[in-house]
């Protein structure tokens, strides 16, 4: 065990080695001054840019340069925004749980949804549910993810005026920011109108999550009804259904947790198509994360954001996707004899 | 055994449903209703302002978030009937030679109590002198401060045609003029002459802070400053101690959201309660609502094509004349402003003062066009430029289109017309050139005095400042004009103004287009938003109903 978890961590510090050296690059790659990209501070800004400078060694060779860079990360002075003047490190820690929290009520629902589904079509595979189900999910895994938002916008917001179309929270609600996740803020904060402020923000919450976890839905459908299916044709099976149990007990006993381990491992490569979904969503409803915080960077060419933006979900992406696959290697046995036997 | 198991399983089964799906039920009631706090409006605004003191920036953009908001001046434009009213001054005297104004100042009267600052006196004298001389002197401490550029008092002379601003008491100021000039009155009433706080001024100088006074503002107004997050919002609360008995709402929140279809869809779902500049092509969708309003006013502008006269043959007034009678006025005001502009006549609108219905109306007319161009040696064929502004303005909303629309007027009578942009700031110092023979572009007034309109659109000295368009100089012209700032009395400015007036149909330097309308679209549930005309957005005096 000690063996894997020292193979994981190398891997993550090499991804996030390289992923570092290309946010450093990606300074010189940008047009303008490389300083400039790195800091965020204007060159005019002349007594400042002497003393960063110093701390970036300019002066020297690249190397050196590369290492005064990744220690001011690890600072957390990660430069300011050409746009705002504001510094980046503190922009995206107020972006970034904004994306997470819309991201995992998505693969909350898409989980709630799409697991079910996926067994009830798996039992009755051939039959009319298990076609139905599976053109629907066909489906929604075709629609593209900005059109579904318009769309719902279109019918819930505007036609029938159910759902607020932009924003986290209604702005008459002042919430400070405690976790950056607004649900737990609220419950945290010592508003007189609790309940209506928690009731806002799950309105603002609905589309959006509901236009990420379509596709995230359909995904996980066919992946567990995939699992189900082929689980259920095993010889383990058979000789369970031999033994005299019933159906329920067959599929309970020995169906769900077997069909359910290379189900995980499958979702965990999800997480990147959702955090860009979400991006795309957030742009779309307004949401402020870090997908419409980067757009707007974008836009803007605010160099030192787009760098910073880059860095922190890839970061994210490598950790999230890494301990996930860190866990399944830990608590699948199937995978822990293979391993024994490699060694 | 088993039989009655599963029954008491499918017993409790349904029962979790029914509890699961009424639970739905009632949350899903309680969200599908939009709750609004009845305290608080929400404006969706076109974009973040610049700083918070519209002395430093005209655009319409920094003066909504600031001017009315957390500022007041010593004197306001009553927003209906465009009077000069008391505000920070309770009355004011203007000497018999014109050139000495004393203002009384209002007693009793707190500025902003904010995180950084408490007040520890009422507004007086101080006050007034710091905030003009901060523009007016270019030695004063804080004439550099946030770059030192006061465009709306540079672009008019104001600090060179006052002399002198005392203090004679605590509570009251006389400002002397080294000339007599009746806008001047006007020109302390708009958005851009504010009062801010000399003690506050004072602390940042001791704190070393100065450029915190345009980004941290402290005023008199009826809202301070809470907080402002850039392109996202600006959050003002209530200013509790607000010398006005005017109703205020305990938050006041600007939206910032920069797509007018974004706002406009805010305003449909109730997210805001009144929003910024409504584009031209959505106005009928908004009419339509049954639970918006769209508010709409004569706006104080005017669009207008402007020959330059420095180059032959746009020198002679014939010719002008000529070309003015070959375009379709109202045609163009339809496909343009979609019908939410009137037909100008003079340079001034229908609600200034200095309005004239009597003056010889230009009239479609293309054969007579095409003849008096023949007979002033306009030969068939001429080919001549039309410059269209790149930007969209109240004024002319679509330049472009326009001047197309022009092309095939004047291909009637004969002329070909070659189409010009540039980008807007290469655009203008162009025109200031004078590489134009002809431009489309206008003019926004920013007080209610006619003036606004006369001197920096045709006088001499606006060529050199770069609001003459026409180039068009006249020392007749100029002398009218002159002479209608000397009066005080209306019915003596009028039969200056009446004159110029006469002098403009005749020459006719440019030829007013458009007056377009302001439009301002809120929901029914908020009650006192009246348009300005004279510029930024109040919301002093509005509230939900």
């Amino acid at each position: 065990m000690a063996n894997v978890l020292l193979r994981y961590t190398n891997l993550v510090l090499v991804t996030l080695f390289i992923l570092s050296l290309l946010s450093f690059l990606l300074a010189y790659l940008f047009p303008g001054q490389a300083l400039e990209n790195l800091t965020g501070l204007r060159l005019n800004e002349l007594s400042e840019l002497q003393n960063s400078q110093i701390k970036y060694s300019v002066d020297n060779n690249i190397f050196v340069q590369y290492w005064h860079y990744v220690g001011e990360l690890f600072s957390g002075n990660w430069g300011v925004s050409f746009n705002t003047g504001l510094p980046l490190y503190e922009d995206v820690g107020r972006y970034l749980p904004a994306s997470i929290e819309l991201s995992s009520y998505a693969l909350l629902l898409s989980f709630f949804i799409g697991l079910p589904l996926g067994f009830i079509a798996a039992l009755r595979h051939h039959k009319l549910t298990d076609y139905s189900l599976l053109s629907v999910s066909l489906l929604g895994y075709s629609i593209p993810v900005f059109w579904l938002a318009l769309i719902m916008i279109l019918v819930f917001s505007l036609q029938l005026g159910w759902f607020p179309l932009s924003g986290r929270i209604s702005l008459l609600f002042e919430i400070p920011s405690i976790t950056g996740f607004i649900l737990i803020d609220i419950l945290l904060s010592d508003l007189i109108d609790k309940q209506s402020a928690f009731i806002d923000a799950l309105r603002h919450l609905i589309l959006p999550t509901v236009s990420i976890a379509v596709v995230t839905t359909t995904m996980i459908f066919r992946i567990t009804r995939r699992s189900v299916i082929e689980t259920l044709n095993s010889e383990f099976i058979l000789a369970a259904y031999a033994r005299g149990l019933t159906p329920t007990q067959v599929l309970m006993r020995h169906g769900v947790r077997n069909a359910l381990i290379p189900i995980l491992p499958l979702l965990a490569m999800q997480f990147p198509t959702l955090l860009t979904n979400a991006m795309i969503v957030e742009s779309i409803f307004s949401w402020p994360g870090i997908g419409n915080w980067l757009i707007q960077a974008i836009y803007q060419q605010d160099y030192p954001a787009i760098r910073a933006g880059m860095l922190a979900v890839s970061v994210l992406v490598v950790i999230f996707t890494m301990s996930i696959d860190l866990i399944i290697r830990l608590t699948d046995p199937r995978r822990r004899r293979a391993e024994r036997a490699a060694i | 055994m088993i039989i009655l198991d599963k029954h008491h399983k499918n017993i409790w089964f349904k029962t979790t449903l029914i509890v699961l799906a009424s639970a739905l039920l009632c949350s899903c009631d309680a969200l599908l209703q939009s709750k609004t706090d009845p305290n608080g409006i929400v404006y969706c605004s076109e974009g973040s302002p610049a700083n918070f003191n519209p002395q430093l920036d005209t655009s319409g953009t920094t003066v909504d978030a600031s001017s009315h908001q957390i500022y007041d001046r010593l004197i306001d434009f009553d927003p209906v009937t465009g009077d000069i009213v008391p505000a920070l001054a309770t009355s004011w005297l203007v000497s018999d030679d014109g050139k000495t104004y004393t203002f009384q100042l209002r007693q009793e009267v707190s500025f902003h109590n904010t995180e950084t600052f408490s007040p520890t006196r009422y507004f007086n004298a101080d006050d007034v002198l710091f905030s003009i001389d901060r523009w007016r002197l270019i030695d004063h401490p804080y004439h550099d401060v946030s770059g030192g550029r006061y465009p709306y008092t540079d672009s008019l002379n104001l600090g060179g045609l006052i002399t002198q601003v005392k203090r004679l008491n605590g509570y009251r100021v006389e400002i002397t003029l080294n000339k007599r000039e009746s806008s001047f009155l006007a020109n302390l009433a708009t958005d851009f002459s504010v009062i801010l706080s000399a003690e506050y001024a004072d602390e940042l100088k001791s704190r070393n802070q100065k450029e915190l006074i345009d980004s941290i503002p402290v005023g008199t107004g009826p809202y301070q400053l809470a907080s402002f997050r850039q392109d996202r919002y600006i959050r003002y609360t209530k200013h509790p101690k607000y010398w006005r008995e005017i109703e205020l709402t305990d938050k006041l929140i600007f939206d910032i959201t920069p797509s007018s279809s974004l706002r406009l869809a805010k305003l449909l779902t109730a997210e805001c309660d009144a929003i910024a500049l409504p584009a031209h092509s959505e106005l009928e969708v908004i009419r339509q609502q049954e639970n918006l309003v769209l508010a709409e006013k004569p706006g104080f502008n005017v669009g207008f094509w402007a020959f330059n006269t420095s180059k032959p043959p746009f020198d002679n007034p014939l010719v002008r004349r000529a070309l003015g009678m070959a375009i379709d006025k109202n045609a163009l005001i339809e496909a343009i402003y979609f019908n939410s502009a009137v037909a100008a006549k003079n340079i001034v609108p229908r609600t200034s003062w200095a309005f004239q219905a009597d003056v010889r109306p230009l009239n479609y007319n293309p054969i007579a066009a095409k003849k008096l161009l023949r007979e002033q040696g306009v030969p068939e064929g001429f080919s001549m430029t039309v410059w269209a502004m790149p930007v969209q303005r109240a004024y002319n909303p679509n330049a472009m289109k326009m001047a197309e629309l022009m092309q095939a007027y004047l291909q009637d009578v004969g002329i070909q017309v070659n189409i010009i942009s540039y980008e807007w700031s290469t655009f203008r110092e162009r025109l200031t050139e004078g590489l134009h023979d002809s431009v489309l572009i206008g003019w926004s007034a920013d007080n209610g005095d006619p003036d606004n309109f006369y001197r920096p659109l045709l006088s001499c000295s606006a060529i050199k400042s770069g609001t003459n368009r026409a180039m068009w100089c006249s020392k007749e012209y100029d002398l009218l004009i002159n002479k209608a700032l000397e009066y005080t009395e209306i019915s003596e400015r009028t039969y200056f103004y009446g004159k110029a007036n006469e002098l403009l149909a005749e020459k006719l330097p440019l030829i007013p287009i458009a007056h377009a309308s302001r439009y301002q679209a809120y929901r029914k549930n908020l009650d006192g938003l009246v348009i300005n005309p004279y510029g930024g957005v109040r919301f002093a005096g509005v509230k939900k109903l």
